[in-house]
C-alpha cells in the first residue's frame, strides 16, 4: 500500500538565508502557537519514568565485577568457600550463549573478558553477580576474587603500535601551497578525555520471557542498537529481543554504545536467574566505566600570504580510541573531516589516525570529533590572524567558505552555506569589533603589576549534518506516519527523547503537513516491538533526515486519505478511518539528490549539508591565579530551519555550557589507565554560577534535499565555545593556551613561563609499578 | 526503627533502619520516585527535597534526622493537569529538557521563592548553584524562576 504512490513532488526552492524572526510564518516551522515540550508536565511533577524508576516485582539487583588491571590476563575468577553462594547468581564468560561481543563497528570488545582472556583497560567487564537485595550483593562482590597476570601497558597514542583506522583527505599541491606561502605557522593542541555528565546514570533492566527471549527497559539513545547486540550474543529472533527505552536523563553521545553493554549485562543474569535484573549504575561506575570523548592531538603547519589569503593546510590528527574500537573510525573521520575549519584553501592535506591504549574505550560525546579538531583549527587562525598582524573577524572574512567552494573532499558547496551569516550574526550581536578595541587599549595601558585582565575571543565552525559519508544509505532508516483505526494519528520511530525535543518537533511537523494541531499527533513508545528502525538518534540526524522522512510519509497519507473521501484531511481522516480502518505509511531514506561519496577514496560529499556556527566569548582572568571567568558567550548558530525556536536555543544553550566546561575545567587525569577523578566531587562540570550568560542566535539557511530545510542543531554550538574561550584568554593575557582545558595550571605556566602541565588525557604510569 | 513525619502534608511512618537515606525512603519505600539520584554524595542536587523549608539532598540525610519533620517533594507541587506557576513557567521558557534535574531544581527554586528575598539574576542562580544541569546551561532555569517570582508577587504584593 505505501510502495505505490508516485514520487513526492519537489520541495520548493529554499529561501535566501536568514535570520528570520522566530514568529514569521515559514515552510517548515509550525506556528500557530508552539508546542510546549510534549513530556513536560509528566517531567516536571516526577511522573515521568526514568529507568531506576520502575519497578518490577522479584526484580533482583545486577553488578559488575571489573579489572583493577589496564593490561593482563585472567586467569580466574575464585569464589570464597567461606560465602553462601546460593543467595547469588554469578555469570562469566561462559554464559554467553552467543558471540563475546558487543556488537558494534569492530568485533573486538568482549561482553565479558574469558578466562585465560585478554583484559585490556582498568574497568574491563570481567563476571556479573546478582542478588535479591544490595546487602547480599555488596557482600558478594567482597568474596569474589580475580586472578590475572599483568602485560606491558600502553598509555600514550603516538606510542601506541595497535592503530584502529586511518585516513587521508587532501586536495591540490601541499608542496606549491608552501613553496608559495609567504609565512608558515606551525601548532600543536592537545584535548584530553570529557565526560559526557548526563545526570541519569546508566540504567537497563531486563525481563526474562519463558522462551529465552528478553525485554530490556533502560536509559538509552538507540534502542535498535541493544537490540542487535542482544540477538547475536543471546541467539534471539527480532521478536525474541524487545527493547524500550525509558525516559532518558540525558545521554549527550554517552548512551549511544555503552548501554548495549549493560543491557547484555542485565539480559545475561536474567536469563540464568529467570527474574528481573536492575543494572543501575552508581555515578562512580559510570564514571569510571563508560565512554569518554576522545584525547587527541591535532599538528597544523598553515601556509599563508602577507595579505592574508590561504595556500597551505597540512593537519595531522592523532586519537585516542582507548581499549577498544567502539565508534573510533567513526568519530576520526568526523573529526578528520572537519580539521581544516570552514575555510577555503586550494592545497590541503589531512591525516588522522587512531591508535588503540590500555584506557577505557571512548565513544560518542556531542560533537563526535569535531570538537577536538575545530579547537586546534579555530586556535590556529586565530594565531595566524595574530602573526599577520589581522583582525580575527577580517581574516575569517576572508577565508570563510561560500556557495561555490570546494572542501577537501572535493565536496561542492552547492547550497545552505552560512559561513559568512552566522560570523556577522555574532560579531554584531557582541559587539566584537568595539570590545576588541576596548580590550587591545586595556591590555596596552595596564601596569605590570595588574591583578586581572578582560579578553574577548571568536571561533567558528561548522558540521556536517547527519551521517557522514554513505552512512544514511547504509542505514536506510524507516520511519512511519500512521493513521489508527481509532483515527488517532501517530509517529512511529526509534528516535529517543532525551531531552532534545523530538517528541515535540515530530508531531509538530506532522501535524503541520496534515493540517493538525499538535496535540493531535500522537508519539508512539520507544519499543523495538512497536516502531521501525529509523536509526540511532546520534550525529543531529533526528530533525534533519527521520524528520524528513516523517513529512513525507505524512504527504503520503493525507494523499491517500484525501483520494478516498475528496475532502481535506483535517474534516475527513476519522470518518475515513471509521469506515475503511487504519492505515500506516512507511517512509524508508532515499539518498538526497546529487549528493555522492566515494568510502574507498573519501571523497564526494561528505555531509549532505553543514551547519554553521560562530560564536563570541568574554572571559576575566586573574592574573595572580590564573583563574577564567566566562562572562558571556553569542553563539550564532544555522540549522537550516528552525523547528522549535525554544528547544534550539535550548540546544545551542546547553552545548555552549559544555564547550565552557571543556574549554575550562573539565578534565580527566588518568594514573596507570586509570581516571583518577571518577567521582562528581572531583570531574566538575559548570554549575549556575559557573555558568556565563549565553545568547543563542539562530540563524536559517535552508537545505533544499531535506522537505522541511532542516539541518540538525545539537552538535554545532560545542564546536565554537572552547576556542572563543582560549582567544579571550589570548586577548586578555597575550598567551595562547594550546592544552585543553585552560585550567589556572596551564594558564600560570604560559604566564610565567613556569613548566607546562602535563599533556591532557595521557596516563601517567603509577610509580610502583613498571609496565612496558 | 520506626519514623513518623510528612510528605506533602500527608503523615507518614515508616520502618526502617535509622541510617536509610531518606532518598531510599522516599523512592523505595513511599513510591515517590520523583525524587532523582544523580551522584549519592552531594554534589548533583537532583534529590534535594524541602525538610521543613529547607532544601537538603536527601542523598545525605538518614531518615532518623527526618522524625518529626515535614518533608516537602516535587509530587506535592502541582498535578500534570494542573502545573503550579513554577513548574508552568518551566514548561513554558524551556527550563526542563532531559528532566532529570528538573525535580530538584524545582524544590531548590520553591525554597527561593518562598525566601522572599530580592529575585535578581544573581540571587537566581546563587540559590540553585548545588543543582546540576547539563542539557540547559541554565538560562531557561533561571528566566523560569525569575517569571515565577514576578508572578508571586504580583499575586501577593505584600507578602506577610
Ligand atoms: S543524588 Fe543527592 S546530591 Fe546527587
Ligand atoms: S534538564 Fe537535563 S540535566 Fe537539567
Amino acid at each position: 500500500m505505501t510502495r505505490t504512490l508516485p514520487p513526492n513532488s519537489q520541495p520548493t526552492a529554499a529561501p535566501d538565508a536568514l535570520i528570520i524572526p522566530l514568529e514569521t510564518r515559514v515552510p517548515g516551522r509550525a506556528t500557530t502557537s508552539l508546542p510546549l515540550r510534549r513530556e513536560g508536565p509528566a517531567k516536571l511533577t516526577g511522573v515521568a519514568k526514568y529507568a531506576d524508576d520502575l519497578v518490577f516485582p522479584g526484580a533482583w539487583y545486577g553488578a559488575t565485577i571489573r579489572s583493577t588491571e589496564p593490561h593482563a590476563t585472567l586467569v580466574g575468577v575464585d569464589l570464597a568457600e567461606a560465602f553462601d553462594w546460593s543467595q547469588v547468581v554469578v555469570v562469566t564468560a561462559a554464559d554467553i550463549p552467543g558471540d563475546n561481543v558487543v556488537s558494534l563497528i569492530r568485533d573486538d570488545q568482549p561482553i565479558l573478558v574469558p578466562i585465560g582472556g585478554e583484559i585490556r583497560h582498568q574497568a574491563e567487564a570481567l563476571c556479573l553477580v546478582a542478588s535479591a537485595d544490595r546487602e547480599t550483593l555488596r557482600a558478594a562482590k567482597r568474596h569474589l576474587s580475580v586472578r590475572t597476570e599483568r602485560l606491558p601497558a600502553v598509555f600514550d597514542p603516538l606510542e601506541s603500535t595497535e592503530e584502529f583506522s586511518h585516513l587521508e583527505v587532501g586536495q591540490g599541491d601541499l608542496d606549491v601551497g608552501f613553496a608559495e606561502a609567504e609565512l608558515v605557522i606551525e601548532g600543536t593542541y592537545r584535548v584530553g578525555h570529557q565526560e559526557q555528565l548526563y545526570i541519569e546514570n546508566q540504567a537497563m533492566i531486563a525481563l526474562p520471557h519463558p522462551d529465552g527471549g528478553v525485554t530490556v527497559h533502560g536509559s538509552c539513545q538507540c534502542p535498535y542498537y541493544i537490540h542487535r547486540a542482544l540477538k547475536r550474543s543471546l541467539q534471539l529472533t527480532d521478536e525474541q529481543a524487545v527493547v524500550v527505552q525509558a525516559e532518558t536523563g540525558g545521554g549527550f553521545g554517552g548512551k549511544e554504545e555503552y548501554p548495549s553493554m549493560i543491557a547484555l549485562h542485565a539480559a545475561l543474569l536474567a536469563r540464568k536467574l529467570g527474574k528481573p535484573v536492575r543494572m543501575i549504575y552508581e555515578r562512580h561506575e559510570d564514571l569510571s566505566a563508560t565512554t569518554k570523548r576522545h584525547p587527541a592531538v591535532v599538528t597544523h603547519r598553515t601556509g599563508v600570504m602577507r595579505d592574508g589569503r590561504l595556500v597551505a593546510q597540512e593537519i595531522d590528527v592523532v586519537m585516542d580510541g582507548g581499549a577498544y574500537c567502539t565508534l573510533t573510525p567513526v568519530v576520526l573521520s568526523r573529526g578528520v573531516l572537519h580539521a581544516g575549519g570552514p575555510y577555503r584553501c586550494p592545497n590541503v592535506r589531512i591525516r588522522g589516525r587512531a591508535m588503540a591504549t590500555n584506557t577505557p574505550p571512548n565513544g560518542a560525546f556531542r560533537g563526535f570529533g569535531a570538537p577536538q579538531t575545530e579547537f586546534a583549527a579555530e586556535t590556529q587562525v586565530n594565531r595566524i590572524a595574530e602573526a599577520l598582524g589581522m583582525s580575527p573577524l577580517e581574516l575569517r572574512r576572508l577565508w570563510a567558505y561560500r556557495e561555490g567552494d570546494t572542501t577537501p573532499t572535493g565536496q561542492v558547496l552547492r547550497e545552505s552555506v552560512a559561513a559568512p551569516e552566522v560570523l556577522e550574526a555574532a560579531a554584531e550581536a557582541s559587539d566584537f569589533v568595539r570590545h576588541t578595541e576596548q580590550t587591545g587599549r586595556a591590555r596596552a595601558a595596564r601596569a605590570s603589576d595588574a591583578r586581572s585582565a578582560s579578553g574577548i575571543g571568536l571561533a567558528m565552525g561548522w558540521h556536517g549534518a547527519g551521517f557522514t559519508g554513505s552512512g544514511e544509505v547504509h542505514i536506510a532508516g524507516v520511519a512511519s506516519v500512521e493513521l489508527t483505526d481509532m483515527g488517532v494519528v501517530r509517529v512511529l520511530t526509534a528516535q529517543t527523547e532525551m531531552g532534545q525535543g523530538t517528541k515535540t518537533i515530530f508531531p509538530q511537523l506532522v501535524a503541520e503537513e496534515l493540517g493538525l494541531e499538535p496535540e493531535e499527533v500522537e508519539v508512539a513508545p520507544q519499543d523495538t516491538s512497536i516502531v521501525p528502525d529509523s536509526g540511532p538518534t546520534v550525529a543531529s540526524r533526528t530533525a534533519m533526515v527521520v524528520g524528513g522522512l516523517i513529512i513525507k510519509a505524512a504527504r503520503r497519507l493525507r494523499a491517500q486519505v484525501e483520494a478516498v473521501t475528496d475532502r481535506p484531511f483535517p474534516d475527513s481522516y476519522q470518518l475515513f478511518a471509521r469506515d475503511h480502518g487504519g492505515m500506516r505509511v512507511d517512509e524508508r531514506f532515499e539518498p538526497y539528490p546529487n549528493v555522492q561519496f566515494d568510502d574507498a577514496t573519501y571523497t564526494g560529499d561528505a555531509y549532505p549539508a553543514f551547519g554553521w556556527a560562530c560564536a563570541v566569548a568574554r572571559v576575566d582572568v586573574d592574573l595572580d591565579t590564573g583563574e577564567v571567568i566566562v562572562r558571556d558567550v553569542v553563539s550564532a548558530d544555522d540549522a537550516g530551519r528552525i523547528i522549535h525556536p525554544v528547544l534550539a536555543e535550548g540546544q545551542v544553550e546547553g552545548g555552549t555550557l559544555q564547550a565552557i566546561g571543556y574549554a575550562t575545567i573539565e578534565e580527566i587525569k588518568l594514573v596507570d589507565g586509570r581516571y583518577l577523578n571518577d567521582r562528581l566531587a572531583t570531574y566538575l562540570i559548570p554549575t549556575s554560577l559557573d555558568a556565563p550568560r549565553i545568547e543563542a542566535i539562530l540563524v536559517e539557511k535552508p537545505f533544499s534535499g531535506a522537505p522541511h530545510g532542516a539541518k540538525g542543531i545539537g552538535e554545532l554550538p560545542m564546536d565554537v565555545g572552547a576556542p572563543a574561550v582560549v582567544a579571550a584568554i589570548h586577548d586578555a593575557t597575550g598567551v595562547w593556551i594550546h592544552d585543553l582545558p585552560a585550567t589556572p595550571e596551564r594558564i600560570l605556566a604560559a604566564l610565567t613561563g613556569a613548566p607546562t602541565p602535563a599533556a591532557p588525557g595521557v596516563s601517567v604510569r603509577a610509580p610502583d609499578r613498571g609496565g612496558a | 526503627m520506626s519514623f513518623r513525619f510528612f510528605v506533602n502534608g500527608d503523615p507518614v511512618e515508616v520502618e526502617v533502619p535509622g541510617m536509610r537515606r531518606l532518598l531510599d525512603v522516599l523512592r523505595e519505600d513511599l513510591a515517590l520516585t520523583g525524587t532523582k539520584e544523580g551522584c549519592g554524595e552531594g554534589e548533583c542536587g537532583a534529590c534535594s527535597v524541602l525538610l521543613d523549608g529547607a532544601v537538603v539532598d536527601a542523598c545525605l540525610v538518614p531518615i532518623c534526622q527526618v522524625d518529626g519533620t515535614s518533608i516537602r517533594t516535587v509530587e506535592g507541587l502541582g498535578a500534570e493537569n494542573k502545573l503550579n506557576d513554577l513548574q508552568s513557567a518551566f514548561l513554558e521558557t524551556g527550563g526542563a529538557q532531559c528532566g532529570i534535574c528538573t525535580p530538584g531544581m524545582l524544590m531548590a527554586a520553591e525554597a527561593f521563592l518562598a525566601s522572599g528575598g530580592p529575585s535578581d539574576e544573581d540571587s537566581i542562580r546563587e540559590a540553585i548553584a548545588g543543582n546540576l544541569c547539563r542539557c540547559t546551561g541554565y538560562r531557561k532555569i533561571v528566566e523560569a524562576i525569575a517569571q515565577a517570582a514576578e508572578q508571586r508577587r504580583a499575586a501577593d504584593p505584600h507578602p506577610a
